[in-house]
């Protein structure tokens, strides 16, 4: 495809979307069998030339942060600081890790012999899959699309990129940027629309990277096991914030305060709603209106740290929850032209509110009383499992309370987001929230093919007589014998 | 009667309740699992002699002590594997503490198979126990013996408020389907997997996947053709040859192919006798259906039967079968064989052989008999499969410390040993934080500061050695 025109990347964007959609299904069906090609001519398979592309991917985030910047500005509001810390530095740190670690993640891992295979090499071969489709989400544009990209590039995989169409800006600047710096035949970003994804899906890949809504992860999910594609899912979800009566008021309101609200509260990891213990209610609100205040200044809508809603739906939604509600205790103030909505708290929520009722992707926290832990947690425990839960408390003992008692793709205690920053800490959700993981080594895994390799010797025949016909009352004794004196941590194989 | 909606939500309560998180229940449970087995061996060798006519031998083997050994393996290791993973800590999270831990799923559906009936099913058993789940068993209906058998031995000996067995054809597994498991554990064709995984997906359960495949075996180059024929025969005609892992066909250039069938030839005689259908240790196939199905195969075939061919109807008895001079679109080729007939495909090179090779679906085991590392190596680093043997078959699936798995077309995830604890966990992230550094936090907050963004660079930037860092602290 040629690049954009001078005029705004929106109207090419839109031009590009009124061809038909065979057309697009075809240019990616072209890119992918040119993937496959480049993929089974091995061009991915040294670590030089991974390594190679992974260097290229950090330099094209440090040469063009202005354009990311700029891009992420226009299509999503983003404050500079939120796009570099969240988005750039977040997919060079990943780019790093994964250089200084490849070579050791390439290495076989052997197994620990025993009698039986003294003669033997038994080991395990990290292999690429192939070609890998990475779905982007329109909450982190390029984080979401360039963190598992990372992670497939490490593995030596070829991928296909699709990022979010919702953030025009961005996604035409990955567009002309990947292939000015990653391998031309290897890595492919296309543009689609969130109803072809299915259709692309079916195309047939080794493995599909989504991140985006639950309803539509069904769909992905759907569309890969008629190929029986694997999947990776991480989905959006309800995200329990629990507060107990024994904690620092003023530092927890900031830390939720901040997780809650950055990205005007579009991202994936941010506490959803809080379960407040009815002692500390008021004060936490207290604390809250205070750090808001800290935050944003009198008026967020001026101050350049707050971001805007992105999705027309999304920001109708919350409009809609906030003007049915008679619960707003802090903010709640709209403006429809930038699509702009306080941070906003509601107070004294309960279970059968509308705001609980559906992911609210916007800058709105609700606070739920509950008396004690005990009643938090079987609140958590009768929804699907989230992504994150979250519990700010002095005392451990109810830390693990709550930890040992949910379960959520990650745990995070008195802070909130940075689990899911941390390189050698898997990322990732389970059972609604999602499948698999990532981050760091567990991308590298998650793109891998893991090899069980033996490695043996026709010319040793050593006891290998004992298990061949004609079958002997005999040699079956002498074998389950044998097995049974190293049935501990050898795993001493039957059959040897 | 209870309806299997009724027996999910039950089981789904004993899970709630918590009482199959502690280590010493688990343990316990596995332990019973082993009771069950050393206790009833003689009725379980009787079942698995009606359902394949399995030698005593075999099924003690393959079935009874490979479950046996998984189960010692993790009952030793279950403590250590149970311990959360710490991450190393940096600077900025020293005064945290950051692990991974393995959290059960829930209740969990492991549907078997009928080639290796009582394995297909504990096996998976003992990872999901291990993990602290609650699991519903679906033995394969056509091994009927020992689906019986499993329905009657199972409640007797684990604990009946975690564990079911439910019994019953296609349109029974079809409804059971509708309901929402935690993870589903399929072992089985690629036809009905994609049937499971599209249920699977609207309730997004996770899937592991045992599917089969035609497994290629490569004879080439120097080797010890007398021991490499009775290692593939031994392969190829275990339990008739319906194994997912047995060696569906040999590629090998014609100069090979000519030491090769007298070695075939001497081993089918040492193993089996001259009439392999009066042999004890000789399988025989499952059903009518899939005899049929085999006698078709081998009637169509335009190979020539080189050795073997004979068949009994009553007894569902097929000889162990070579046939040489089989073409890539002959109709051996077309699907996995599953049954003891071994077509011969002749290359004339290495290369050639790679490409046959990767021309067709990832298998889920690749073997080469060749006892130059050489050729071994090109063989690994070209192909991909589930797993990998040289110079024996089968084997490499019964080391618990190896994962045992497909790739592509022959499946998804694995188990066997830890990796079965892992297959049936969910690996949670945790980070518990302190209240103390808040001046290092007050970095990241808003109003956005470019001086603050400078120090947050430099303080969490990679530094292409031991980062372990958190981009955001």
């Amino acid at each position: 495809m040629s690049s954009p025109p001078n005029h705004s990347p929106n109207r090419w964007f839109k031009a590009l979307r009124r061809n038909r959609h065979g057309e697009l299904c075809l240019k990616t069906v072209e890119l992918l069998n040119r993937s496959r090609a480049a993929f089974q001519a091995g061009r991915t398979a040294q670590d030089s030339f991974r390594l190679g592309q992974l260097e290229a991917l950090v330099r094209m985030l440090v040469e063009h942060e202005c354009d990311f910047v700029d891009a992420l500005g226009r299509d999503i509001h983003k404050p500079r600081f939120e796009t570099v810390t969240s988005e750039l530095m977040m997919v060079k740190n990943e780019a790093l890790y994964a250089i200084s670690h490849l070579k050791k993640w390439m290495e076989p891992q052997h197994l620990e012999r025993n009698l039986a295979t003294a003669l033997d090499n038994c080991m395990i071969l990290s292999e690429p899959l192939g070609v890998v489709l990475i779905i982007g989400s329109w909450t982190y544009p390029v984080q979401l699309c360039l963190v598992p990209l990372v992670g497939a590039i490490a593995a030596g995989n070829c991928v296909i990129i699709s990022p979010s169409e919702t953030c025009p800006h961005t996604t035409e600047l990955l567009h002309r940027l990947i292939p000015a710096y990653l391998d031309n035949e290897c890595y492919h970003v296309v543009l689609t629309g969130p109803s072809e994804v299915p259709d692309i899906v079916d195309l047939k890949f080794d493995h599909v990277f989504f991140s985006g809504s639950k309803e539509d992860g069904i769909k992905v999910a759907q569309a890969a096991a008629r190929t029986l594609a694997r999947v990776t899912l991480v989905l959006n979800s309800k995200n329990p914030c629990y507060v107990d009566k024994q904690c620092d008021i003023n530092t927890t309101a900031r830390r939720i305060a901040w997780a809650r609200f950055h990205n005007a509260g579009q991202s994936p990891t941010a506490p959803d709603y809080v379960l407040c213990h009815s002692d500390v209610k008021e004060s936490l609100l207290q604390a809250l209106k205070c750090v808001l205040h800290q935050f944003f200044g009198p008026d967020p809508r001026e101050s350049r740290s707050f971001g805007r809603l992105v999705k027309e739906e999304s920001f109708s939604r919350a409009k809609d929850l906030l003007l049915r509600s008679d619960k707003v205790v802090v903010g709640g103030q709209i403006n429809e032209a930038e699509k702009y909505i306080a941070p906003t708290i509601l107070m004294d929520v309960v279970e059968s509110d509308p705001v609980m009722q559906q992911d609210v992707f916007g800058p709105i926290l609700p606070i739920l009383t509950v008396k004690d832990v005990e009643e938090a947690i079987a609140f958590i425990n009768a929804r699907e499992k989230p992504l994150c839960v979250y519990a700010y408390s002095r005392n451990s003992k109810v830390v693990s309370k709550v930890m040992n008692e949910t379960s959520s793709g990650s745990f995070c205690s008195n802070d909130s987001v940075l689990q899911s920053l941390m390189a050698g800490l898997p990322f990732g959700g389970v059972g609604s929230s999602g499948m698999g993981s990532y981050h760091g080594r567990y991308s590298f895994d998650n793109f891998s093919h893991k090899k069980s390799c033996l490695l043996r010797s026709t010319r040793i025949e050593f006891m290998t007589y004992l298990r061949y016909p004609p079958y002997e009352e005999r040699n079956m004794n002498l074998m389950t014998l044998a097995s049974s004196l190293t049935q501990r941590s050898h795993g001493w194989c039957t059959i040897m | 009667m209870e309806t299997q909606e009724q027996v999910i939500n039950r089981l789904r309560k004993s899970f709630q309740s918590g009482v199959t998180l502690p280590m010493e229940f688990r343990l316990a449970q596995l332990e019973a699992l082993q009771d069950l087995l050393q206790e009833n061996e003689q009725q379980i060798l009787d079942a698995l002699h009606k359902d394949l006519a399995k030698p005593s031998f075999e099924a003690v083997l393959s079935e009874i002590d490979m479950v046996v050994n998984d189960l010692c393996y993790t009952i030793s290791n279950l403590p250590k594997w149970m311990q959360p993973d710490h991450v190393a800590k940096n600077l900025a999270t020293k005064l945290d503490d950051c692990f991974v831990r393995r959290e059960p799923l829930g209740v969990v559906l492991i549907i078997g198979a009928w080639n290796y009936p009582l394995q297909l099913v504990l096996l998976p058993l003992v990872g999901a126990i291990a993990a602290g789940n609650c699991a519903i068993l679906k033995p394969s209906e056509i091994s009927q013996a020992t689906e019986q058998l499993l329905s009657e031995l199972v409640p007797k000996y684990l604990s009946q408020a975690c564990y079911a067995v439910t019994c019953g054809g296609a349109e029974n597994t079809k409804k059971l389907l509708e309901n929402r498991f935690d993870h589903i554990f399929y072992t089985g064709s690629q036809r009905v997997a994609r049937n499971i995984l599209q249920a699977a997906a609207v309730h997004l359960t996770p899937v592991t996947l045992e599917l089969g495949g035609k497994c290629p075996c490569l004879v080439y180059g120097q080797l010890d053709m007398r021991a490499a024929g009775r290692r593939l025969v031994w392969a190829k005609f275990f339990n008739a040859g319906q194994s997912c892992v047995a060696p569906d066909y040999v590629l090998c250039t014609p100069q090979t192919l000519k030491e090769l069938l007298p070695a075939v030839q001497e081993a089918l005689e040492a193993f089996y006798g001259v009439q392999p259908e009066k042999s004890p240790d000789l399988g025989r196939i499952v059903t009518d259906r899939h005899w049929s199905r085999l006698m078709e195969m081998l009637a169509k075939s335009e190979g020539k039967v080189e050795i073997g061919g004979e068949s009994n109807r009553e007894e569902k008895y097929i000889a162990p079968t070579v046939v040489v001079n089989v073409k890539d679109s002959d109709v051996l080729m077309q699907e996995e064989i599953f049954g003891p007939i071994l077509p011969i495909l002749t290359i004339e090179s290495l290369e050639e052989a790679i490409n046959f090779i990767n021309n067709r679906d990832k298998p889920l085991a690749l073997y080469v008999f060749s006892d130059d590392t050489q050729t071994v190596t090109t063989v690994l680093e070209s192909t991909s499969s589930g797993g990998f043997c040289s110079n024996d078959g089968i084997v490499h699936m019964c080391l618990p410390g190896l994962p045992f798995g497909g790739v592509g077309a022959s499946g998804m995830g694995s188990y066997h040993g830890r990796w079965g604890f892992e297959t049936f966990s969910h690996r949670r992230a945790c980070m518990l934080r302190g209240w103390g550094l808040e001046r290092i936090n007050v970095l990241r907050y808003p109003p956005y500061k470019d001086s603050n963004l400078g120090w947050l660079r430099w303080a969490t930037m990679e530094k292409k050695k031991t980062w372990r860092g958190c981009s955001v602290m």
